[in-house]
């Protein structure tokens, strides 16, 4: 049995006077233990509002939360807030973008570490100061005693990201979601976070969610990539399968796009054209049609269901190489 | 970039200086570091730029890569006039840059030109498109001829791939891509020989990053730009560059063209930066080498003595990596390193070993500071603000 199971989520963004935007427009997917599962997609397309309501860090005013989350078998969107706190930091652990502002700047990083140990696992201040000793250790921080005394600015950019990674991690949890974890981070700095975290990740059977604008990232560490665009999945499949052959248009229109290292250097890339404002609402189509290389008439008359081709899903009317696959798919 | 390409092979038989547009001779660039209200000492100095030398040719693109705290934008914005350097020199088409003040210098402007990497922040949110474009102009007495002008202006939208219609609009209503075209145009408005463009597609989604990547090439060819170009994405720099430097704390640790650089990596943290780039395709992922470096970049204002790259380094050799600092030697035509043992590792003589990571923090460089500066500047753009 699958972990975590989202099933049809929709975020629906409602501003006094303003037409209701669906920011995430009904995803499903699902996270089993030890699995790396990767959410990638441009800015916009609903997968950092996908993780926040996974945790419910959505604000409670103005946002319309639908669907299912079920974590072990208890949706976690009809949690009381008590029951969700609990949860937080012992069960689901989350890693944001920005490690600065994701820490307490006026509290030193031992508190902000021990706290979580704390409040989830009863340990006295003194039990707690020693395990976050040992799990700053654990996340590769030379000198985890004196570090522990320190303030988040007292660190560099890599080591508070292996602080918060130590934070999420204390409890054990079993399901980690890290939100662009190393965008803010040098390359380097980001070989030894990702490194880090499948390490972890191996070792300790938890299940990740990576949330990524980058395809690279992906490539090198998830086993199940979802595909996102306009709040939809538009593809998911295997990391092998989908950079080997991606059958939307929009992920072969990423691949093609990005200059690459390992490729003999060609004069021009393939962009995709436009931008995300051209859009079309998924009611009347296909989001994706109006920048879409292979758009056919379909697909701004219909809105593309979801269909499965082996163990690849794709939401395409006329997708890259061979013709859509009938199958569909009925909940997904 | 391809006219740049073939138009070296063209001027190959001109002259060498006559090539050369701007010409860098162990550029130094210090901010000092102050402490204290009433008497403002000087307690150290961010080296932010440390002695570089480089040449850019008419014509072609210039790559420079490294990591944020490099000095990759001092030194842009130091060829630039921008901050002023500390020492060593700046020749731009046969002037020295150093020696101009006042009024020659505003004039020599025109010819170069910057285009900064954050397009909402770099263009004036209650300047109209229009004004935007020919504030430049008005300062360099171009604007003479109002229908001249408005003509001009529309014929730069169009090689930016921008409508007419753009003129009376505001930064705002653009998306990041279109914002970056603008600020594109302003800097061609002047006609510019030299362009230097720091990140210009960091704050862009990847599917427009290619876009804008491909502009900056069609312009190149249409109006024989010279680019320096700084990013921090590998990727990136190889797919437009003609040659890349590679920086590491304030000094240049090698140079080649784009595709012996990638093919055939000579220094260590060229070699490390490359193999921890994530390449979008995991057969490869999985198969090919990475090299981890520990800990992180040193403090800019405490650099390591001898060889800045040997606390990190896998391959670091007991004498004279901390000892002596390597000068950026040629080892190939073209391919210039600053690595004393470059071939030893390149032949396999040397084993990479593991490295324990160093504690990072500026307090060991600069005893008896506050502890305000205990991080120290992670990068300089941080000590000179936006």
């Amino acid at each position: 049995m699958a972990l975590l199971e989202v099933r049809d989520l929709s975020v629906v963004f409602q501003r006094k006077g303003e037409e209701p935007f669906a920011a995430v427009d009904g995803i499903s997917f699902d996270v089993s233990p030890g699995q790396m599962v990767g959410l990638v997609g441009e800015s916009g397309c609903g997968k950092s509002v996908t993780s926040l309501a996974i945790m419910g860090l959505l604000p409670q005013r103005g946002v319309r939360v639908e669907g299912t989350v079920e974590f072990e078998g208890k949706d976690l969107l009809r949690l009381s807030d008590r029951e969700l706190a609990d949860r937080r930091g012992r069960d689901l652990g989350m890693v944001f973008q920005d490690p600065l502002s994701s820490v307490n700047p006026v509290i030193p990083i031992g508190v902000q570490v021990s706290e979580v140990l704390e409040r989830h696992e009863g340990l006295r201040r003194r039990e707690a100061a020693l395990r976050s000793a040992e799990l700053l250790d654990r996340v590769g921080i030379p000198d985890p005693s004196r570090r522990l005394k320190e303030y988040p600015h007292q660190l560099s950019g890599g080591m508070r990201q292996r602080a918060l990674i130590a934070m999420a991690l204390a409890c054990k949890p079993r399901l980690l979601i890290a939100d662009e974890p190393t965008t803010a981070l040098d390359v380097t700095i980001q070989a030894q976070i990702l490194s880090l975290l499948s390490e972890l990740v191996r070792d300790t059977g938890t299940a990740l969610i990576m949330i990524t604008h980058d395809l690279g990232v992906v490539a090198g560490m998830c086993d199940e990539v979802n595909v996102l665009y306009g709040g939809r999945i538009v593809e998911r499949a295997g990391r092998h399968e989908l950079f080997a052959e991606p059958r939307h248009p929009y992920t072969a229109g990423l691949l093609a796009s990005i200059p690459r290292l390992d490729a003999p250097r060609g004069d021009r890339l393939t962009p995709i054209r436009g931008s995300v404002a051209d859009n079309i609402p998924w009611a009347g189509g296909c989001a994706f049609a109006p920048r879409c290389p292979n758009a056919v008439d379909a697909c701004v008359e219909r809105s593309p269901e979801m269909t499965r081709d082996g163990e690849r899903l794709l939401r395409c009317h006329n997708p890259v190489g061979r013709p859509a696959p009938s199958e569909e798919v009925p909940v997904q | 970039m391809s006219a740049a390409r073939g138009e070296s092979a063209n001027v190959s038989t001109a002259p060498e200086e006559d090539r050369v547009l701007v010409e860098v001779d162990d550029l130094k660039v210090h901010f000092p570091i102050k402490r204290g209200v009433v008497l403002d000492r000087t307690v150290g100095h961010v080296y932010a730029v440390d002695g570089v030398d480089l040449r850019i040719q008419r014509g072609e693109t210039y790559g420079l890569v490294g990591e944020s705290g490099c000095g990759k934008s001092t030194l842009g914005r130091a060829l630039l006039r921008l901050v002023d350097q500390t020492g060593g020199r700046v020749v731009f088409d046969g002037v020295d840059l150093s020696t101009l003040r006042g009024e020659p210098l505003r004039r020599m402007r025109r010819r170069m030109q910057m285009v900064f990497q954050d397009p909402m922040s770099s263009l004036d949110p209650r300047q109209s498109v229009a004004s935007i474009l020919v504030e430049g102009l008005r300062a360099h007495g171009l604007d003479t001829d109002r229908v001249a002008t408005d003509r001009r202006l529309r014929e730069l939208l169009t090689a930016v791939g921008l409508p007419g219609t753009a003129l009376r609009k505001y930064p705002h209503e653009f998306s990041g891509g279109q914002r970056q075209r603008i600020g594109i145009a302003r800097a061609l408005t002047v006609n510019p020989d030299l362009v230097v463009a720091d990140e210009p597609v960091s704050a862009l989604d990847v599917s427009v990053q290619a876009q804008v990547i491909n502009l900056l090439g069609d312009l190149q060819e249409e109006f024989g730009l010279t680019y320096l170009v700084i990013a921090h994405d590998l990727a990136v720099v190889r797919h437009i560059s003609d040659r890349i430097g590679v920086m590491y704390l304030g000094g240049l640790v090698e140079e080649a063209a784009s595709d012996a650089l990638y093919q055939e990596p000579l220094h260590p943290y060229t070699r490390a930066l490359l193999s921890a780039v994530p390449v979008p395709d995991p057969e490869l992922e999985d198969r090919r080498e990475h090299i981890l470096l520990s800990g992180d970049l040193p403090s800019p204002a405490a650099p390591p003595s001898g060889c800045r790259f040997h606390t990190r380094c896998p391959w670091r050799q007991a004498d004279r990596c901390d000892t002596e600092r390597p000068a950026l030697r040629e080892i190939t035509p073209g391919h210039r390193v600053a690595c004393h043992f470059a071939e030893d590792i390149r032949d396999g003589r040397i084993a990479r070993h593991e490295v324990a990571a160093e504690a990072v923090d500026a307090t060991t460089g600069l005893s008896g500071v506050a502890s305000t500066s205990a991080a120290g500047p992670a990068s300089v753009t941080e000590v000179l603000g936006p």
